[in-house]
């Protein structure tokens, strides 16, 4: 691993936490294809981008708890109910061929800019303060 | 109900492509429950916890599958700090802007990995 590539994806790991803090998306939309190019596989980079997702949640929590805008039983129950799901997902992406993955994720990456863009032309209260 | 609804959805998307869920999470608290627009993205972050900490296990759990540790510290951990920098500066930082820039780095990545 070049001393480049460490660089690219610490710059990558900064933007996804800024676009995380910024507008509640996730950071994993850019962990993924960080780690796809330090040279993991789509399923592999999927799984441990979901390790990543956790400090940066954390964070994320701890600062949104001070303003009070966390509602935790909510949090729970989704959160709880989000690990049958998970269960799913994970079949299905173990089912799906590497290739496959990897383009339906591009997909994924196009609408998620379609969503930032309307969201430029059309900002919410939220988006202030998200 | 409505919650656990949500849920469903957003764990088998977040397993699916190793992502929050935030995307989804965020508009449908907003849309099918009573929590208000300032709590939605804190509460969607507090569910994404629980998430992906049982995508981890579950993927790691798998046989086939690695989870890298050392990679996810390398881009999680400045992430992390990158979400308390982006949550501390957004209000003197042009918001707009910004999402048209993310807009364009998003469309520019999906087109590497759509290359062959």
């Amino acid at each position: 691993m070049s001393a480049s590539t460490v660089a690219v994806a610490l710059l990558l790991g900064f933007a996804a936490g800024l676009l995380a803090g910024l507008f509640g998306v996730g950071g994993g939309i850019l962990f993924v294809p960080a780690l796809l190019g330090l040279g993991l596989g789509q399923l592999d980079a999927e799984a441990t981008s979901l390790l990543a997702i956790l400090p940066t949640v954390v964070a994320g929590t701890w600062q949104q708890r001070r303003y009070g805008n966390v509602r935790w039983r909510a949090a729970l129950l989704v959160g709880s109910a989000s690990i049958v799901g998970v269960q799913a997902g994970v079949l299905i992406a173990t089912s799906l061929s590497e290739g496959v993955l990897r383009r339906l994720f591009a997909v994924l990456m196009l609408g998620v800019a379609a969503y930032l863009a309307w969201r430029a032309r059309h900002p919410t209260p939220y988006a202030a303060e998200a | 109900m409505r919650l656990v609804l949500i849920g469903l959805v957003a764990g088998l998307f977040s397993a699916l492509f190793g992502v929050g869920g935030g995307i989804l999470i965020v508009p449908l608290l907003i849309l099918a429950t009573e929590i208000p627009q300032r709590c939605a993205t804190g509460t969607s972050l507090a569910a994404i916890g629980i998430t992906a900490l049982a995508g981890t296990i579950l993927y790691a759990l798998e046989g086939s599958v690695d989870v890298d540790v050392g990679y996810a510290a390398l881009v999680g951990l400045p992430a992390a700090a990158g979400a308390v920098a982006g949550t501390t500066v957004q209000q003197r930082l042009p918001v707009r802007t910004l999402s048209l820039g993310f807009a364009a780095l998003l469309v520019g990545v999906a087109i590497w990995l759509l290359l062959p």
